[in-house]
């Protein structure tokens, strides 16, 4: 099954919206509550990024019995140094974004530890793609 | 304990999400960075923190949190009071500021 969200570049009213609804349809295809919160707080981390630092995107996740699929593609600006985007702690986020409590550096990390894989692909100029995977049975 | 159980002790207004009153306790945490809270905080905590965007409660709601305590006399934006009436994530707040509201709660949760 694929479900498909857009993620509107700066609008933080919106932020969260692909991962509530994502939330809701995993609790229906009963997931167990574990691991729907890691798909969940690794899906909000990267449709935040969006949201704040691209202009724009999608998400487009894909589920079957073994696991869930998620791709994060925006259209830019990308990701100059992606082990320093990687670093806690590190953030170009804006003064606005920062007061609002984003721009701890720690929404790569927590996605990091909560995925069982993660792919990060970006191009300057061109935008970055985020592949998240986790799986749905417990070893 | 349930969220409605602290109300009193804590002289907490309820500014909305009451369906959420009988969510059970199992903690709190106090912060004010987001992705910090998405990362630390569990299930059934009562979360302590100033902000007061739409944002809080989509993480508290994808979190599983009890509650959400505003401190130092400060009022929910319309989006978000909005957002936690719909996901019944209680909004309370206190005129304190975080060290006292975190003491609070933590010696009342301890007992
Ligand atoms: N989709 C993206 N496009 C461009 N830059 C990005 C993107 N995602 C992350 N980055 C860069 O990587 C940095 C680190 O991202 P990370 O999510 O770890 O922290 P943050 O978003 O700055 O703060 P937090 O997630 O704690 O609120 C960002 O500050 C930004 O510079
Ligand atoms: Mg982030």
């Amino acid at each position: 099954m694929r479900f498909e969200y857009t993620i509107e570049a700066g609008n933080f009213t919106k932020a969260g919206d692909a991962s509530s609804s994502f939330k809701k349809i995993l609790k229906q295809l009963n997931v167990d509550p574990q691991i729907i919160k890691r798909i969940v707080v690794s899906l909000y981390e990267g449709e935040v990024n969006i949201v704040a630092h691209a202009n724009g995107g999608k998400v487009i996740c894909d589920v079957d019995t073994s696991r869930v699929h998620m791709q994060l593609i925006d259209i830019g600006p990308g990701i100059p140094d992606i082990a320093k985007a990687m670093q806690a702690g590190y953030s170009t986020a804006s003064a606005k974004v920062r007061e609002m409590g984003f721009g701890a550096g720690m929404g790569l990390q927590n996605i990091k530890n909560n995925a069982d894989e993660l792919i990060i692909k970006s191009e300057v100029g061109v935008g970055t793609q985020l592949t998240i995977i986790v799986n749905l049975n417990k070893e | 304990m349930q969220v409605k159980d602290i109300i009193a002790t804590l002289n907490l207004t309820i500014f909305g999400g009451s369906q959420g009153l009988t969510h059970e306790i199992t903690g709190g945490y106090t912060s004010d960075l987001l992705s910090d809270v998405m990362g630390h905080a569990e299930n059934g905590k009562i979360w302590i923190t100033l902000q007061t965007h739409k944002n809080v409660i989509a993480i508290a709601s994808l979190k599983d949190l009890a509650a959400v305590i505003l401190i130092k006399g400060l009022e929910p934006d319309a989006d978000m009071l909005a957002q936690a009436e719909e996901e019944g994530i209680p909004v309370l707040g206190t005129m304190d500021q975080a060290f006292e509201t975190t003491g609070k709660l933590f010696n009342l949760l301890i007992r």
